[in-house]
């Protein structure tokens, strides 16, 4: 089967860092934080006490009917960024096209915030009769459904579950899809909403958060921030992008999938590893090709020098002129959202010649011996790049992107 | 309970201790001891933490972050747990102190 070529022409974006795309790369390239105090649970009685929220959210301004201001806060994050990336890539729908379209979502926690509210009601308050909405709104494929009706999308729409892998695993499938001709054009990324006490609490469990800042690939980092937000793309054929002289911020060109089937939580290095070759292979990538790596890079003791390790094996001595770094110091572990913020980091970066700065960092790491982009970004005009992430469950899933190139001829 | 005395922890807390790890990873109590490392019982760093949760829960007390961090052996936790203990006697608050600050201390 002929491949076709994939590209990116509509961005969507909410998170920390901002309510739409302009306001996210501007603090990614001034490498603003939007990590902060913890707010939006009062007295959380966790061990931490920052992180990554969307301040001063309204559904109000964002959404006008009522029904659609009652979904969960992650289905209004989706709808919200999806309707972003459409209007961003000018594409226009016609009954073709529509059945032609998929969307693919990823999606952790389901409507979390409303689980909780709904289940507080009938155990603590006494309340007899859940919300009749309750079901339709918690299901994980809320925000997919949601968004095909908003466009009247009725190609293949479903919702990765994959926790931190998630938005990578649908945006991969989303863009394999498009490749093969399953379907025409796909509006695929990942949203989440997390902040709610139970969840809070089960985080904390862990051990894993940060009591102070999320600083990946510093020696003194000791955990990741948790995030909320949510992220879109819209993917089309380069032939339909042309057809139609829409703006192509860059191209996909491979995926890569793995599992560790070793520990529940404790990051494997071959699995990994052998992701980002199947990435690469995929997008008919050498590794020398490669300039910029978006690391899954959460801050953790565990996972930060294990992943500079994975990308030495992948890369050999090109790791040393290699830039990676980890935007999670930036908006926060977003979970399955996580690799959709990510790869609007990644498409922006290879789009604008500028690469996104590993925020937060205080100092080097010998076990993370690398090139973080320590704490600013920096103007880099690379061929291509890869955005990582490796889930719980030793789930592990690479994107390939490659800066838009009009003249480049396809590899066979 | 009796009185532990730094370095001669209470026998009551030693067998606690022993007894979480020995119903966590299914073992004999007896084949730990107070100088087992969680290393040589196969108790990796998950199941440390679940470990901890249950002796957390059983004797109300909230072990910061950093300090469960530095429990790599049977002594370890005993001496940790005899010494939150201790401090929380001496707080007049009943509730545990906020643990971001004790955490980051």
């Amino acid at each position: 089967m002929k491949r076709r070529r994939v590209v990116i022409t509509g961005l969507g974006i909410l998170s920390a860092l901002g309510k739409n795309r302009t306001e996210f790369w501007q603090s990614v390239t001034e490498g603003r934080s939007g990590i902060g105090p913890l707010e939006s649970v009062p007295d959380a009685r966790v061990a931490f006490s920052k992180a990554a929220e969307i301040r001063d959210f309204d559904p109000a301004a964002f959404l006008d009917n009522r029904e659609d201001r009652m979904l969960d806060p992650s289905v209004q994050f989706a709808l919200i960024t999806a309707r972003e990336a459409v209007q961003d890539s000018g594409i226009a729908w016609n009954p073709e096209l529509q059945k032609r379209t998929a969307v693919a979502t990823g999606c952790a926690l389901g409507g979390k915030l409303t689980e909780e509210g709904e289940y507080r009601k009938l155990f603590v308050e006494g309340k007899k009769r859940a919300h009749p909405f309750t079901i339709p709104r918690i299901m994980g494929n809320a925000g997919a459904s949601r968004i095909s009706m908003e466009f009247g999308l009725q190609g293949p729409v479903f919702t990765m579950n994959t926790a931190c892998s998630a938005a990578n695993h649908a945006i991969g499938q989303a863009f394999w899809i498009v490749r093969s001709g399953a379907a025409d054009a796909a509006l695929t990324g990942g949203h989440e909403a997390l902040f709610c006490l139970g969840n809070l609490r089960a985080w904390d469990a862990l051990r894993v958060v940060s009591p102070d800042t999320c600083r990946p690939f510093s020696k003194d980092r000791d955990g990741m921030i948790l995030g909320e937000g949510s992220g879109f793309l819209v993917l089309e054929t380069l032939e339909s992008a042309r057809a139609r002289n829409a703006k192509i911020y860059a191209e996909m060109v491979g995926f890569g999938m793995t599992a560790d089937a070793g520990h529940l939580t404790y990051p494997g290095r071959e699995q990994p590893a052998r992701a980002m070759q199947e990435a690469l292979s995929d997008g008919g990538l050498r590794p020398e090709e490669v300039g910029y790596i978006n690391a899954h890079g959460t801050g953790t003791l565990a996972n930060d020098p294990n992943e500079v390790n994975v990308i030495r094996d992948v890369f050999g001595d090109h790791a040393d002129r290699l830039a990676v770094s980890s935007t999670k110091s930036l908006h926060g572990h977003a979970l399955g959202a996580a690799g959709a913020l990510e790869a609007v980091a990644t498409v922006l970066a290879l789009d604008q010649g500028i690469l996104p700065p590993t925020a937060n960092f205080t100092e080097p790491d010998p076990e993370c011996a690398i090139d973080v982009v320590p704490n600013e970004a920096r103007e880099a005009r690379v061929e291509a790049a890869l955005s990582s992430s490796f889930a719980f469950g030793g789930l592990n899933a690479v994107l390939a992107l490659r800066r838009f190139d009009p003249d480049r001829k396809e590899t066979p | 309970m009796d009185n532990p005395t730094p370095g001669n922890p209470s026998q009551a807390m030693v067998d606690k201790v022993i007894n979480t790890i020995a119903k966590q990873k299914e073992i004999p109590p007896d084949s730990i001891t107070l100088t087992s490392k969680f290393e040589d019982l196969n108790v990796d760093s998950l199941d440390a933490t679940e470990i901890l949760f249950e002796l957390e829960d059983e004797l109300d007390v909230d072990i910061p972050n950093d300090q469960a961090r530095e429990m790599r052996d049977v002594g370890q936790v005993v001496a940790g747990l005899e010494k939150l203990l201790a401090s929380k006697g001496n707080s007049t608050a009943d509730s545990p102190a906020p643990p971001s600050e004790t955490s980051e201390a």
